[in-house]
C-alpha cells in the first residue's frame, strides 16, 4: 500500500471539522513544533525532507525557507498560494475543501518557522464556497487556541487570513499573487528583489502552494528523513496528481513519487486506464503549460526505459521527448482528441491570461492564438507552421514571468510531435473542418 | 443607471462586514480590501457600474482608478448589468474533452443567447470563463459561489428549470 502523506484520512466523515480532525491526530504537528521545537529546528526539518515546492516549478521548500531575509523590527509573511489555475490542475481544490484543517495545521507550523505573525491564504475568487470552509475552519482552530494570541501558552500570536482573488490566471505566480494581495492588478514584479527580501508590502516574504505547506505536518511528525525515504532520489514524497481526460477514473490522487506511468494510467487504483473502447494518443503530464508528449513518450523514455511519475523521469530527453511534473495536472488524450483544436484552445488561454506587460507575451500569445485559429478553421498555409515555432521561440525566455514559457511551450511541443497532424489540417481543410474529424496518424496511438 | 448614485450604500450587516475585511490587513494597508470588498459590494449590487466602483472607493479611502483599475483586471467583476443568474461555464481544454463544447452549445440553445448576453426576462446572463479549477469533474460552470460539475444535456435541462421556477 503506497504511503497516503496527505489524504490518508480524506474519506472520514467530518474530516472537515476540527472535532474530527483532531481525533485522528491533527494538530498535534502544531504542539510539537511550538513547544518542543525551535523555528530553526522546523526548517531544519523541512530542508531535511528534500520537499519540493509543489505548485510547479519544484524548488526546494526549505531552501526557499532560509532564504526569507530576516531584519529586525520588519514583519515577515507566509503566504499560501491557492490561486490554483493551471488548466488540468485541481488537486489544491479538492485537499482545500476536503481537509481545511490540514492547510490551516501546516500554515501555523509555517509562519512559526518563518517568524510570521500574520499569514495570507489566497485562494482564487470563483473558489468561495471553498473559502468559506477554510474560515470556519479558522474560527474552529481559534477556539481551540491553535491560532490567536498566545498560542498553546507560547507567547506567539498568529492570524490567518483568507483573501479571494477575483479571477486571472496570473496571480498564481508569486509576484503577481503579492501585487494583487497589496490591492493592485496581478502585473509581475520585476525580480530581483526577490519576494524573501523584499515581498508583500515590502517585507520578507514566503510563497508557497498550498500542498507545499500541508506536508508541513507529516514532516514534523515523522521527521524530514522519514519524508525522504518516500518517493525517488530527489524527487521524495508524494504528490497530488488531478488526473482528467480521456480516463476511466478523473480524479485526484496521492502518488509516492517514482510510481510508474504505465500503472498511474493503468491501475485500476488510479486512472482505471483510457476509457473503454479507446487509445491513448497523448499527454500533457503537469498542467497545462508543460511540454504535451505522444502517449508512447509518456510511457517510456527516447531510451526505452520505463518512465516514471518523478520530477527527474518525466524531464528525461529534456524537451526533445520529455516533459514536466509541473503542478501534477495529468490530461490524457484518446485517438477522438484533437491536437489541433487543443493547442488552440490552450493558447486561447494564456492570450486571455496574459497581462499584458511584456510585449513578447502580450503580442505573442496573440498571434500564435491567431494562427492556429486559421489552421483549425482550415484557412492555414504551410509556412504557419514555421511561423508558430519562430513566435514561440520569440516568447521563451523574453518574459518577465513564466506566462510566456507556459504559452510557448504547449505550441512547440504539439509542432515538435504532432507536425503531421497540423499539415494534414492546412492540406485537406475540406475534411479536417468536417464536425468532429480527427487526423489518425500512423504509430501514434498506443 | 446613473441615477441610482444616492443610493448605493451597503447595508447595515454587509458595513459591518466590509469594515471588518479593512482590519484583517496591516495598518495603511486598507488597500488589500479592495477584492473582498468588491465581492461584497456584487453580492449586494449585482454588477459594478461605476457608482459601485466610487463607492468601493470611499469606504477604503483610495482613489476611483483605483477601483477601476483592478475591476477591469480581474474576469470576475462584471462591468454591465447582469441577469439574476450568471452561469459561468469553462471554455478551457479539459472541459473540452469531456464533451464541454456539446453541452454549453446545448446550453445557449436552451436559453436562446450567446455568450456575453442576457435572456429577455432578465433571468440568466451566459458569462464564458477560463479554467475553473474542476477539470476531472466536467464539464462544468459555476453559479454565484455553487459549481456545477460533470454536466451533460440532461442535467443542464434540469438545472434551467430549477432556476427558473
Amino acid at each position: 500500500m503506497a504511503t497516503k502523506i496527505l489524504t490518508e484520512h480524506i474519506s472520514t466523515p467530518g474530516i472537515e471539522t476540527f472535532e474530527v480532525y483532531r481525533k485522528k491526530g491533527g494538530y498535534t504537528a502544531v504542539e510539537k513544533a511550538i513547544k518542543k521545537m525551535t523555528p530553526d529546528e522546523v526548517v531544519e526539518e523541512v530542508k531535511k525532507s528534500g520537499v519540493r515546492g509543489r505548485g510547479g516549478a519544484g524548488f526546494p521548500m526549505g531552501m526557499k525557507w532560509s532564504f526569507l531575509a530576516k531584519p529586525e523590527g520588519i514583519p515577515r509573511y507566509l503566504v499560501c498560494n491557492a490561486d490554483e489555475s493551471e488548466p488540468g490542475t485541481f488537486k489544491d481544490h479538492y485537499l482545500m475543501k476536503n481537509m481545511p484543517h490540514l492547510l490551516i495545521e501546516g500554515m501555523i507550523i509555517s509562519s512559526y518557522a518563518l517568524g510570521a505573525n500574520k499569514s495570507f491564504i489566497y485562494v482564487r475568487g470563483e473558489l468561495m464556497y471553498v473559502i468559506r470552509i477554510l474560515e470556519k475552519a479558522i474560527e474552529e482552530a481559534k477556539a481551540a487556541g491553535f491560532l490567536g494570541k498566545n498560542i498553546l501558552g507560547s507567547g506567539y500570536d498568529l492570524e490567518l487570513v483568507v483573501h479571494p482573488g477575483g479571477g486571472a490566471y496570473i496571480c498564481g505566480e508569486e509576484t503577481a499573487l503579492l501585487e494583487s494581495l497589496e490591492g493592485k492588478r496581478g502585473n509581475p514584479r520585476n525580480k530581483p528583489p526577490f519576494p524573501a527580501v523584499k515581498g508583500l508590502y515590502q517585507s520578507p516574504t514566503v510563497v508557497n502552494n498550498v500542498e507545499s505547506i500541508a506536508t508541513v505536518s507529516w514532516i514534523i511528525n515523522n521527521g524530514g528523513e522519514a519524508y525522504a525515504a518516500v518517493g525517488v532520489g530527489k524527487s521524495t514524497g508524494t504528490k497530488l496528481i488531478s488526473a482528467s481526460g480521456h480516463i476511466k477514473n478523473p480524479g485526484v490522487y496521492e502518488i509516492t513519487l517514482g510510481l510508474s506511468c504505465d500503472e498511474f494510467l493503468n491501475s485500476d487504483e488510479y486512472c482505471g486506464g483510457v476509457r473503454a473502447g479507446h487509445r491513448l494518443k497523448a499527454v500533457v503530464a503537469g498542467g497545462s503549460s508543460v511540454p504535451i508528449v505522444p502517449g508512447a513518450l509518456f510511457l517510456k523514455t527516447a531510451n526505452g526505459e520505463d518512465r516514471l511519475m518523478s520530477y527527474e523521469s518525466l524531464s528525461d530527453g529534456g524537451f526533445v521527448s520529455g516533459t514536466m511534473l509541473g503542478s501534477g495536472g495529468f490530461i490524457a488524450f484518446d485517438e477522438t482528441a484533437c491536437i489541433v483544436r487543443n493547442t488552440w484552445n490552450f493558447s486561447r488561454f494564456y492570450e486571455h491570461e496574459s497581462c499584458g506587460q511584456c510585449s513578447p507575451c502580450r503580442e505573442g500569445t496573440g498571434w500564435m492564438q491567431k494562427v492556429l485559429n486559421r489552421i483549425e478553421h482550415g484557412k492555414g498555409n504551410m509556412s504557419d507552421i514555421d511561423l508558430l515555432v519562430d513566435v514561440s521561440k520569440k516568447i521563451e525566455g523574453n518574459t518577465i514571468c513564466p506566462l510566456g514559457d507556459a504559452a510557448a511551450w504547449p505550441v512547440a511541443s504539439a509542432i515538435r510531435h504532432f507536425r503531421d497532424e497540423f499539415e494534414w489540417h492546412i492540406k485537406h481543410p475540406l475534411e479536417a473542418t468536417k464536425p468532429g474529424a480527427v487526423y489518425m496518424g500512423d504509430g501514434v496511438l498506443v | 443607471m446613473t441615477d441610482t448614485n444616492t443610493k448605493i450604500s451597503f447595508t447595515p450587516e454587509r458595513l459591518a462586514k466590509a469594515k471588518e475585511m479593512i482590519a484583517r490587513y496591516p495598518d495603511g494597508k486598507q488597500k488589500s480590501a479592495i477584492m473582498p470588498i468588491m465581492h461584497l459590494a456584487q453580492e449586494q449590487f449585482a454588477w459594478m457600474s461605476q457608482d459601485v466602483m466610487d463607492y468601493v472607493a470611499s469606504l477604503l479611502d483610495i482613489t476611483p482608478i483605483e477601483v477601476y483599475e483592478v475591476a477591469t483586471f480581474y474576469t470576475m467583476f462584471h462591468l454591465e448589468p447582469v441577469g439574476k443568474h450568471v452561469i459561468e461555464y469553462c471554455r478551457t481544454g479539459p472541459c473540452v474533452l469531456m464533451g464541454g463544447e456539446e453541452v454549453f452549445s446545448h446550453l445557449k440553445n436552451k436559453l436562446g443567447i450567446k455568450k456575453g448576453e442576457t435572456t429577455a426576462d432578465g433571468l440568466f446572463t451566459l458569462k464564458e470563463v477560463e479554467c475553473l479549477a474542476a477539470c476531472g469533474w466536467g464539464p462544468c460552470f459555476q453559479i454565484r459561489e455553487k459549481y456545477y460539475m460533470h454536466l451533460n444535456n440532461q442535467k443542464v435541462d434540469e438545472i434551467i428549470e430549477e432556476l427558473s421556477k
